[in-house]
Formats: C-alpha cells, sequence, structure tokens
C-alpha cells in the first residue's frame, strides 16, 4: 500500500470516531475548567464556611427566647376551694393545685382534666389558716399552719413508669415526718405563717403563732433533727425549739435558706430581718434593713435558684436582688445587687428557676416577665391574662408556665429559654456574682457544686490571650526584625542561604515540643536563675558593642581574614561568652543587692508573687515560635526593595546605615508592618505553647511573673469536656469566633497591605 | 571617636547582627538540648550506693541512679532556707533515682553531697525493668521456681537470664493470644450484634436470619472456649517463677518472673554491652506498646496513628490543594476574585490552629458524623461511629489546616514554570487540560511534592486541633488490623505530639516520664527536620533547573 492510501484510511476510519474523539477532548477541557474553578473558589468557601458555621453555633446564645400560650382551661375541681399553690412535675405533664381546704388536686397540664384528688390529713376541729412551700430542690415539700398551733408537712411526689412502653405518671401524696400533726406552738395559738427546710437529716419550721384571745404573737422556730443511734435501727428525731425575739407583728413571709442557716423575716413594709440560725436553739439576730424604697409596699419575694440572695417585687414593680455580701468586719450582711424593672403595677409573685439563677415575675394586671439575674437580661415579656394572676407556677425545666387567674381559667404557656445566662454585659463587662464582695470579670465554668452558677466572663481570657501575645511580641519582635534587617541587607550571600532555611527550620518546630520545654525545662530554670536572666539580657548587648568596638582595634589581617557579612557567626562566641558572664556575675549581684534571691525580693520589697508557669517562660517560648513568622516575611519585603534604589541612596554618597533606615526601611515599611501583624497573628492564637507554660489560671494580673489564660487554652482545656449544644459550649465556641476575627482582622490586614507593596514593587 | 564610629551606625549593624546570632544559638540550643537528653535516655548508667547522713543525723545506704546534679551558690542556698557553714561556697546536691516505688512510695529524691559519707559502684547490683512500679534496685539473692529456691548466688544471676528468657516468650504468647485471637472474636461478636439489630431495624429478622447468626456466634464461643484454657495454662505456667531480691535496707523481696522486663546489672556491663542495651532499648522505644499509664515502654501506637493520619491527610488535601493552586495559576484571571483568594488563603494559614479544631468538631463530627451514623449506621446508635471524634475527622481537620501549606507550594512551582512551555504544547493544539495534565504538572510535581512534605511536617506536629476532634492518650487498638474492614477510619487513635503534651503534662509521675517525653520530642524532631529539609531540598532543586530552562 502506499503512503497515500494508508493516509486516506485512517482519515476516513477515523472521521466518526476522531469526531467523537475530539468532542471528548473539548468536554473535558471544559469539564476540567469548571472542576478547577470549584476547586479554587472551593478555598473561599472553606474560610467562609468556618466563619458562618462558628456564627451559626454562637448564634443561638443571643436569641431571645420566646413563650407562646398553648391551651387555657377552667380552673379544676373549683369547688374544692381556693389555689395556694400550683405546681408542675419535671415531664411538664402532671400538675397540682394546693387549695386552702387541704386538698391537693392532680392535674393533666395541657387539658386541665383532674387526674386525682388527695386530702391532705387535717386533725378534727383544726382547720388551716397558713401554707408554705419548702424550697422546690427538696422534692415537693410543702406545709400547712393549722389554727391549733400544729403544722402538717406533706410531700407531692410523682412515680414514673413505662407500662407498654408508654411513660405514666402517677402522682401521690407523702408524709416525711408521720401523718400525725407536729405541734409547733404548745399553747396551741394558731399558726398565721409558716415556713419550711427539709434536708437530709434536718427539718425545720418557723412559724408565726397568733393568740387570739390575747392578741400576742410571736415567732416560733422548731427543727428537727435525725439522731442517728448505734443501738437502734431506726433514726430518732431530736426536737429543739426556740422563740424568737423580734416584734411579730405585719410580718408578711417567712424565709429560710437551703444551708438552714439564715432566717428571713419580712415586713409588707419592706423590713427585713436577717436571722443566724446556725444554732437551733440561740437564734442570732445579725441585720435589720429595708429592701424597698420608702412608701412603697413590699408585694412578693422568693429565693433565686441556690438560696443565696432574695428577689424582692415591690409595689411599683420592680424586683430587686438583695444579697449576703461580706462587710468590711467580714460579717455577712444583705446588700442590693441589681435591681429590675418589670412593670408599673405591684409585682404579685416571683418564682426563681429551679436549675439557673433566672425567675419569673408576675405583677397584678397579668403581664408575666421572664428575667435572667446576673446576665440582668429580660428574655420574656408577655400579657398573660386580663384578669388579676391568682397563682403561678414554672416548670422544673423551666420550659412551661402555668397561671391561674381570677376569672377561674388557668392559662398553659410553652416557653423556650435555652440560654438565658449569657449576655453582651454577662461576657464582657464586670458582673456582680452571688457571694462575690463586688462586681468583676470572672471566668469558671464549672465547679463540682450542682447548684454552682457559671461564670463567662471573656474578659480575663482576652486580657490573657493579650498579654501572652504582648509578652511574646517583646522577645520576637527585635530579635526577628532586627534579624530579618541584617540578613536581608548586610548578610553574605552564602550565610544568607544557611541562616534562611535554620530560621524556616525555626519555625516548623512543633509547638508542643517549644511548649514542653518551656514548660518543664526553661521554667524551672528561670526560676533558679530569675538574676541570671536579668543580667542576661543587660550584659548581651553590652558585650556585643564592646566587641564590635574594640573589633576595630584588632590586627588588620585578622580583620579581613573574616569576609564582609559574617559579623554574625563572629559574634556566636562573643554572645556566648558574655552570656556566661552574665550568669557568673549575677549570683553576687543578687547577693549583693537582693539579699541572695531575686525572686524573694520581689515578694518581700514589692509584693509581686512568682508562678513559676508565668507570662516571662510564654514570653520567651511563644517569641520563639514566633520570630520565624516575622523573620521570614519581614526579610522578604527588605530584601526585595529594589536595588536601584538603595545604589542611587548610596550613590549620593550616604552610608550603608543611612540608606537602610533611610531608603531601605522605609519602603519596605508595609511589609515589616504586615510581618509584624501576622506575628501578632500567631501569637494570639497559639495553643500549646500557653498551655503547657502557663498555669492555665484566668486572672487579670499585669505582672510578668503571675500565669494566665489565655482564649486558645481555654479551648483546648474545657471543650472537650463540655456538653454539646449547652451554653458552656456555645460560648466556647465564641471565644473560637473572637480567636477567628481577631487573626482574621490581622492576616487581611497584613495581606492587603503585602499585595499593594507587591504592586508598588513592580511599578518602581 | 566613640562619636564618630557611632554615627556611622556601625554599633547598630552590629546589634542586628547579634540578632540574627542569638536566633542561631536559640534554635541550635533547643535542638541540641533535645537531642543530648533524648538520646541519652536508653543509656544504662551506673547504679551507685550511697552512704549517707540524713538530716536527723542516722546513715543509710541508698542505692540510686544519679539523675541531675545541682549547683546552688551559698547565698541563694541560704534564701532558700538551707543552713551553711560560712566556708561553704556552694552547695551541691544530687536527684537520685531510687526505685522501689512500691516499697518507698517513691521514685526520686535529692540528697546534698556534703552528706554523702561513701560512695561506690558495686558490681552485683541489678537493676529490674518492671512491668508495675517501675525499677527495682538491689542485690540478687535467689530465684525461685514454684516458691522453692532453685538458685542462689553466683549461679544464680545465669539461671535468672534462662528463666527470664522463657517467661518473656511465654509472656508475647499471652500477648498475641490476648490482643489478636481474641481480639478478633470479639470483633466478630459486636458485628453479629450489629448485624442481628440492622436486621431487626430491616425487618428481615427471620428464622433463617436468627439461625445464621446464632450459628456464627455459637462458633466463634466455640472458639473463644479454646483460647480461654489456652490462656489460663499460659496464665499458669508463667506465674511459676520468681526472683528474690535484696533493697538497700537489707529487707528481701520477691518478684514474680512475669512483672519483669529485663534485668541487668549496669555497673559490671561493657562499652559493648552497654550499646546492646542501649539497641534494644531503642528497639522496644519504637516497636513497642506503652506501659505504666505512657510512662514507660515504647510509643508504637503513636508513630502508628500519626502516619496513618498523615497519610489519609495527604490524600485529601493534595488534590484539592493542587486544584486551588491550578486555579490561581492557570485559569483566574488576576484581578478581584485571585486578590479574595489568596485572602482566604492567608487567612487559612492564620486561623489559629485550635480553631480548626473547634470547627472539625463541631461541624464535621457532630453534623457531618451525626448525620452519616443516622443515615448508615442506625444499629449501632446510642453508640455513636462516626458521631465522635475519630482518625477520618482529624485527617479531614488537618487537611484543612494544612490546604494553604500545599496550595502556596505548588502555586510557587508553577508560576516558575515558563510560559514557553505551555504556549508550545497550546501551539501544538493540545487543549488546556491536556497542555496542564501532560506538561505543566508533571514539571510542578517536585514543587506538589514539597508542599506535601511541608503539610505532612506540619500535620505531625501539631496538636492543638487533634485534641478535641480525635487523638487520646491509650487507644486499645490501632486503626489498621486484620479485621475486616482493616482499616476503620471511625476509630479514636494516637499521636506523637499529644503523647508528649500528655505524658508531660498529664501523667501522674511527670519526673519518671521526663526522659521518655525527651525521647519521644526527639523523635518527632527529627521527622520534622527530617522532611523540611528534603523540602528544602527538593526545593532548590527546583529552582535550579527552572533556571536552567528560563536560560
Amino acid at each position: 500500500m502506499s503512503e497515500n492510501s494508508i493516509n486516506k484510511m485512517t482519515s476516513v476510519r477515523s472521521n466518526s470516531a476522531s469526531d467523537f474523539f475530539q468532542r471528548w477532548r473539548l468536554i473535558k477541557d471544559i469539564l476540567a475548567r469548571y472542576c478547577v474553578v470549584a476547586g479554587g473558589l472551593g478555598v473561599i468557601v472553606a474560610i467562609v464556611l468556618i466563619f458562618f458555621y462558628l456564627l451559626y453555633v454562637v448564634f443561638p446564645l443571643f436569641l431571645s427566647a420566646s413563650a407562646e400560650s398553648v391551651s387555657q382551661y377552667d380552673v379544676p375541681e373549683a369547688a374544692l376551694g381556693k389555689t395556694v399553690l400550683l405546681e408542675i412535675e419535671e415531664q411538664n405533664e402532671v400538675a397540682a393545685r394546693f387549695t386552702d381546704l387541704g386538698q391537693v388536686v392532680f392535674f393533666e397540664v395541657a387539658t386541665g382534666k383532674p387526674i386525682s384528688t388527695q386530702a391532705v390529713a387535717i386533725p378534727e376541729g383544726a382547720h388551716i389558716v397558713s401554707f408554705a412551700q419548702g424550697s422546690p430542690i427538696n422534692e415537693g415539700a410543702v406545709i400547712y399552719g393549722l389554727s391549733d398551733g400544729s403544722a402538717v408537712m406533706v410531700k407531692h411526689q410523682y412515680k414514673v413508669t413505662y407500662p407498654n412502653n408508654v411513660r405514666l405518671i402517677t402522682p401521690s401524696l407523702a408524709y416525711p415526718l408521720g401523718e400525725k400533726p407536729l405541734q409547733l406552738d404548745v399553747e396551741g395559738a394558731a399558726l398565721e405563717k409558716i415556713a419550711v427546710r427539709v434536708a437530709d437529716d434536718a427539718t425545720t419550721v418557723v412559724a408565726k403563732a397568733v393568740d387570739t384571745t390575747h392578741g400576742t404573737s410571736k415567732i416560733v422556730l422548731t427543727s428537727f433533727e435525725k439522731e442517728q443511734s448505734i443501738f437502734a435501727d431506726e433514726a430518732s428525731l431530736k426536737r429543739t425549739d426556740s422563740v424568737l425575739e423580734v416584734a411579730s407583728e405585719g410580718i408578711f413571709e417567712i424565709l429560710i435558706d437551703k444551708e438552714d442557716r439564715n432566717l428571713y423575716l419580712v415586713a409588707s413594709d419592706g423590713q427585713l430581718s436577717f436571722f443566724d440560725i446556725g444554732d437551733k436553739s440561740a437564734p442570732v439576730i445579725r441585720q435589720n434593713q429595708n429592701v424597698v424604697g420608702a412608701g412603697q409596699k413590699l408585694t412578693s419575694i422568693a429565693f433565686l435558684n441556690g438560696d443565696l440572695s432574695l428577689m424582692v417585687g415591690d409595689s411599683t414593680g420592680s424586683v430587686s436582688q438583695w444579697g449576703l455580701v461580706k462587710d468590711a468586719l467580714n460579717h455577712p450582711a444583705m446588700e442590693k445587687i441589681r435591681a429590675i424593672k418589670v412593670s408599673d403595677k405591684p409585682i404579685v409573685a416571683i418564682k426563681g428557676e429551679q436549675r439557673r439563677k433566672g425567675f419569673m415575675a408576675i405583677d397584678a394586671d397579668g403581664n408575666m416577665g421572664i428575667y435572667h439575674s446576673t446576665a440582668e437580661r429580660e428574655l420574656i415579656k408577655a400579657h398573660i391574662s386580663d384578669a388579676s394572676p391568682i397563682a403561678a407556677v414554672l416548670s422544673p425545666r423551666a420550659s412551661a408556665l402555668l397561671l391561674q387567674s381570677s376569672d377561674g381559667k388557668v392559662h398553659f404557656w410553652h416557653i423556650d429559654n435555652e440560654h438565658p445566662e449569657v449576655s453582651i454585659k454577662s461576657l464582657w463587662q464586670k458582673v456582680w456574682y452571688e457571694s462575690y464582695p463586688k462586681p468583676d470579670y470572672i471566668w469558671q465554668s464549672s465547679s463540682a457544686s450542682s447548684d454552682f452558677e457559671p461564670k463567662y466572663s471573656l474578659i480575663p481570657l482576652v486580657f490573657g490571650t493579650l498579654k501572652a501575645a504582648f509578652y511574646a511580641m517583646l522577645v520576637a519582635m527585635p530579635l526577628a526584625l532586627m534579624g530579618a534587617i541584617y540578613t536581608a541587607y548586610f548578610m553574605s550571600h552564602k550565610m544568607r542561604q544557611a541562616v534562611k532555611p535554620t530560621i524556616e527550620l525555626m519555625g516548623a518546630l512543633p509547638t508542643v515540643i517549644l511548649g514542653f520545654l518551656a514548660g518543664l525545662w526553661l521554667a524551672p530554670l528561670i526560676e533558679k536563675y530569675l538574676a541570671g536572666l536579668f543580667s542576661l539580657m543587660m550584659i548581651v548587648p553590652l558585650g556585643v558593642i564592646l566587641f564590635a568596638f574594640l573589633w576595630q582595634f584588632f590586627p588588620k589581617d585578622l580583620r579581613q581574614r573574616i569576609p564582609e557579612g559574617w559579623e554574625a557567626a563572629l559574634l556566636i562566641p562573643v554572645i556566648l561568652l558574655s552570656a556566661w558572664f552574665a550568669f557568673i556575675i549575677s549570683v553576687p549581684l543578687e547577693s549583693l543587692l537582693f539579699g541572695g534571691s531575686l525572686r524573694e525580693w520581689f515578694r518581700s520589697e514589692w509584693g509581686i508573687g512568682y508562678d513559676q508557669r508565668n507570662a516571662l517562660v510564654v514570653g520567651i517560648a511563644m517569641g520563639f515560635a514566633v520570630i520565624p513568622t516575622i523573620f521570614t516575611i519581614a526579610e522578604d519585603a527588605i530584601f526585595s526593595v529594589p536595588k536601584h534604589l538603595t545604589v542611587g541612596s548610596l550613590a549620593l554618597g550616604a552610608t550603608t546605615w543611612q540608606t537602610l533606615a533611610k531608603v531601605v526601611l522605609l519602603t519596605a515599611s508595609p511589609g515589616i508592618f504586615s510581618a509584624v501583624m501576622i506575628g501578632m497573628g500567631r501569637a494570639i492564637g497559639e495553643t500549646m505553647i500557653v498551655l503547657m507554660a502557663t498555669g492555665n489560671t484566668p486572672v487579670m494580673d499585669f505582672s510578668v511573673f503571675q500565669g494566665l489564660r489565655t482564649l486558645a487554652a481555654n479551648i483546648a482545656v474545657e471543650m472537650p469536656e463540655s456538653e454539646v449544644d449547652s451554653t458552656h459550649y456555645r460560648v466556647l465556641f465564641l471565644a473560637a469566633l473572637v480567636l477567628f476575627v481577631f487573626t482574621f482582622v490581622f492576616n487581611t490586614l497584613a495581606e492587603v497591605i503585602r499585595q499593594r507593596l507587591r504592586e508598588k514593587y513592580s511599578s518602581l | 571617636m566613640i562619636r564618630c564610629w557611632i554615627k556611622s551606625g556601625a554599633p547598630w549593624i552590629w546589634l542586628n547582627a547579634a540578632a540574627v546570632s542569638t536566633c542561631l544559638i536559640m534554635i541550635i540550643g533547643v535542638l541540641g538540648l533535645v537531642a543530648v537528653r533524648g538520646i541519652g535516655h536508653f543509656w544504662p548508667s551506673q547504679v551507685t550506693q550511697f552512704s549517707y547522713q540524713e538530716d536527723d543525723g542516722s546513715i543509710k545506704t541508698i542505692i540510686a541512679e544519679k539523675i541531675d546534679a545541682s549547683v546552688t551558690p551559698a547565698a541563694m542556698a541560704k534564701a532558700t532556707g538551707f543552713k551553711m557553714a560560712d566556708n561553704e561556697e556552694t552547695l551541691v546536691q544530687y536527684q537520685l533515682k531510687t526505685g522501689n516505688r512500691d516499697i518507698t512510695g517513691i521514685d526520686f529524691r535529692w540528697i546534698q553531697e556534703r552528706n554523702v559519707k561513701q560512695q561506690d559502684t558495686p558490681v552485683e547490683i541489678i537493676v529490674v525493668e518492671r512491668r508495675e512500679w517501675g525499677n527495682f534496685y538491689g542485690r540478687l539473692v535467689a530465684v525461685k521456681e514454684n516458691g522453692t529456691a532453685i538458685a542462689s548466688g553466683e549461679k544464680a544471676w545465669s539461671v535468672l537470664q534462662e528463666k527470664l528468657a522463657s517467661t518473656l516468650s511465654l509472656f508475647k504468647d499471652i500477648i498475641r493470644l490476648e490482643k489478636k485471637d481474641i481480639g478478633t472474636i470479639n470483633y466478630g461478636l459486636e458485628r453479629l450484634r450489629l448485624k442481628e439489630k440492622k436486621s431487626q431495624l430491616d425487618n428481615q429478622w427471620d428464622d433463617a436470619a436468627k439461625k445464621q447468626v446464632a450459628e456464627e456466634r455459637a462458633g466463634l464461643e466455640l472458639d473463644y472456649k479454646r483460647l480461654q484454657s489456652q490462656l489460663s495454662e499460659l496464665y499458669r505456667n508463667i506465674k511459676r517463677d520468681s526472683l528474690v531480691v535484696e533493697t538497700e535496707s537489707g529487707a528481701e523481696v520477691e518478684i514474680s518472673l512475669s512483672k519483669v522486663v529485663r534485668v541487668y546489672q549496669p555497673n559490671a556491663m561493657s562499652l559493648f554491652d552497654k550499646m546492646g542495651f542501649y539497641g534494644s532499648k531503642v528497639v522496644e522505644f519504637l516497636a513497642d506498646d506503652p506501659r505504666e499509664a505512657n510512662t514507660e515502654g515504647g510509643i508504637f501506637p503513636a508513630i502508628f496513628g500519626t502516619i496513618m493520619m498523615v497519610i489519609i491527610m495527604s490524600i485529601i488535601v493534595t488534590p484539592f490543594g493542587v486544584i486551588a493552586a491550578v486555579y490561581l495559576r492557570e485559569y483566574a484571571k488576576q484581578g478581584f476574585t485571585t486578590r479574595l483568594i489568596r485572602i482566604a488563603v492567608n487567612n487559612l494559614a492564620g486561623v489559629p490552629s485550635v480553631v480548626y479544631g473547634v470547627f472539625g468538631l463541631g461541624f464535621f463530627v457532630y453534623i457531618l458524623g451525626g448525620n452519616i451514623d443516622q443515615l448508615f449506621f442506625p444499629e449501632a446508635s446510642p453508640a455513636p461511629v462516626f458521631g465522635t471524634p475519630g482518625l477520618l475527622w482529624a485527617s479531614i481537620t488537618l487537611a484543612l489546616l494544612t490546604l494553604p501549606v500545599v496550595i502556596v507550594s505548588t502555586e510557587e512551582g508553577l508560576a516558575r514554570i515558563p510560559k514557553s512551555i505551555r504556549e508550545g504544547s497550546l501551539a501544538l493544539g493540545a487543549t488546556k487540560l491536556e497542555t496542564l495534565w501532560l506538561t505543566v504538572l508533571p514539571m510542578a510535581s517536585p514543587a506538589m511534592m514539597t508542599g506535601l512534605i511541608l503539610a505532612v511536617a506540619r500535620a505531625a506536629g501539631e496538636v492543638a486541633p487533634l485534641m478535641l476532634v480525635g487523638v487520646v492518650k491509650l487507644a486499645p487498638t490501632l486503626p489498621l488490623d486484620a479485621n475486616f474492614p482493616f482499616l476503620h477510619l471511625d476509630r479514636k487513635f494516637m499521636h506523637l505530639g499529644f503523647h508528649i503534651y500528655d505524658v508531660g503534662f498529664q501523667s501522674p509521675n511527670v519526673e519518671a516520664a521526663r526522659p521518655l517525653v525527651y525521647a519521644t520530642a526527639l523523635l518527632l524532631v527529627l521527622v520534622i527536620v527530617g522532611l523540611n529539609l528534603a523540602a528544602i531540598v527538593i526545593r532548590n532543586n527546583l529552582r535550579e533547573k527552572y533556571r536552567a530552562l528560563e536560560g
């Protein structure tokens, strides 16, 4: 076959195939283009995704809570008396209505359908005159004060069973102290006001007994302490009685705290008497204090969860929080911590949440507000009923509320209130927490006790972050920038080729190794040779200058043997020698000037404490980590300053130093600035070094000898043990978001500056 | 003269030079420190017998290794509360490793040199390395079999060696049985349980399925019983022998050989012996599992976990990084979009690593993993499969973290390829993709390699994000084993960097663990320095090559 025909044949054969092939090539090309574009834009997507995901997790923190009406129904079994207390159990399924006739009506929360009615055992001839509820945490203890000076304590409890895999809640009543009424007042005076506190091994009842025949009244205190006898199996009750020395007229409410130590009596004019009842046989009055403004009336009072502070509602519609604060003499005293304006009408009911420091306040017009005390946040405000409210309750999980109004209706509302404890104020401003003497910035996210209030102030963490970054930059900036200047401008080409990779290697060292060395090697070393470190900082530069000065007088042939641009290598032994010298002389200096130990001297003379793992150690270790970042970028910026600028300057007679200072640095200054920015960003986000080289204590102290806790280290420490979607989890995400934004600003600024600089150089 | 000299700027130049020198001293110092401490750890040190006067005046015998010495000037010592005589200029203290933690309660103590009355290094002192309670120092008294002494005095040493060798081989068998064989059976049982639950969920739990599962289960249980009896036989054998050692205070202690890793007489060893010992310790360090809450033994699972993670990470990060770089260099018009991407890349590089961890935990683990569990592993619930931190999520998180490294490096490589090469290819009729695939990318492959190496180096040393997305202090199983599907991406794993943090800062006995941490740190540093040097060499070669091309 001739060559021609082969060509022909292939072209004929491949005509259709080649068409397809060509098209396929083009399709592939286009597909590849789309893929690559998608991949390129994917980088932007990634960074945006990170940002928005963090935001997405953080966002619910700042959503306001919501409440919606679910149902409304007539009061169940209204004939059985007026409601004195409403209660809901844990699952929001069953509610209880306690009446003034000693009846307890259990009904379905959603529909109001009665489930069962039980009567409290009231003895013949006596009737109920007062009623009180133990704290909600005490598993539903209530007490009835009777007209014959006795009282009956009852617990309402709910048994959960799962017949046929359906949850069934069976309510019942129990008598923890026995069905027989407790005779509180021996003379049989009616108990007009009563309060109870139930704990595992002791029950305290305080009541106001009114003798109607004589017209006198008194406050009696009775406590029953369980005594475990060694011989008997059954515990016997030890009873202690006492009478409080206080005018009992006009007592509005009696409150006993959870510890069974403090007793509060409040009158409706706002007079509050605070007793120490640690010794039940001899109560001591500690303080008398008016807790509402002049001319106002106290209309409602309740404990906040934890029983450390009292929420006082008054006739002008504001609720104030009073807590025990140690006064100047270290005595506990009631002090007003904050006030929240709810409405203009009197507050008729305050109900604390059972797990958090939130509370619900209801005014006479049927307006309900849910607040968080420490965050000072108004979370929900809703109008529930036009008729005035009679009783109200928040469910144990604070996810539902029941309110009975005077028109005989019960209102059932759902509440969605996930993160009440976080507000801009509680995160970024001073907050006055319970048991603290004054408002402060505190980060304390968890504790062993159950009614502990988490404290989420980001300020100590941000402070720690900036403090660590500051000391790191203090170490890194001079070394890195001066090093960069020398390397880019003076160093010989050969040495530069060795130095640059070495510094890059320094940047590649894992921070966990730097942190480990800082924590376990450097920290004890600095603790021991603190004075040596300070003398090192002074003597080494002096030594270098001295050597440089003397270098001029060295024999000429020796000087010429060292090529230009190798000063840095020459200086290594000089620095080592002067460092050694600094340590040698630091010992006599220390004993001469500071009595042997600089650390001790700081403590005794200046009151500066010393932590082994402190900001100084972090500064040095993190400075080490940041040096390469700053060095590399700054060196690039200086090195790529166009040569004709420097040559021109030198040609005009400027010295090399003048050229550097007036021409090179000036031109490269944006690059140097961006180097510092990026270094700063790295120092802010560094985790392992601060985690290992500081004590991780979130304190706010400028001292270089004190520890700190940074945002990043805090995340690393607390994230693994935080519960998903809890407030703590979201606050940690917020910390991450803050870090992200910090570094985003620094990096973007630096990058924009660098891009500008690059354009400028290319135009020069 | 001085003023003139200062005016010339020379002091500044020298000070700048000093900054470079300081940086160099720091980096070399740190590398040197890690190297010296890390290398020294495995060398058998002499065991010294001290006759030491305690503070109360009594004289005691101490048998211990000298670990550290500290020299404190008299003034400083006085300030910290030591009584110093007038003629004493320094206080010399030694840190001793006394071992015998189960008897004395302490491992380490400091003594003052001035109170040492006498010290020597008797040849017959033995060091017993145990599986629990750390080292034991003392003198060999006898070797026992089933509670009766079979050798004592001179002969004991050689008998001990024999017995120990056979005990160690028994121990190996036990470990193999427990970990491998019984582990496989347990894994099989667990898979059966899941299978059963899955077919129940799918409403296919009929008699045939029931029968099949029951048969398989019976088979596995039979195997298990057989292995169990083998195991108890081995346990009986391993507990047979023991050695009797006399402590420094003269008490005699019996140690079961099953608890012993090795016994040696450091003071009797020749240099050659010591080198052999050193070698065996290094092998143990690299190839064995950790013991005693990670403070002793090897770090093999950590090495293995690190390698697994960087491999998976590389598989993910390389295509994405290269595509992004190709887009930036080859496809995109230089303008607003590329600027935006560059800013994004820089931010990805600058975002603190712990933020990646937080993102990985929330997004990958809980959102992606949680959904995967719901879709594909409903039978495992409530136990999460992918909805918990693990190898896959750690690798993806680190891939995201190291993406900028690959992008920057690849882009640099692409930028160096002369335009003429692309134009030549296009002029010959190749499409853009073909040009890219057949000429540009192969030429840029060393640059990609560099980027990948740097990414691996970064990932190997990164700890903070891993703490959140899958690293644990002790993983019971490796992520790769002989059980189907062999690679278990959902498992948690160990990591060298986290190992350093954990053992150095979280372990109950930091003092005892410190040498091991130095050794681990040295290994990590060697890996990272090696990787970085390789990257630098490749990059330099590449530059040279392209310079030749351009010329």
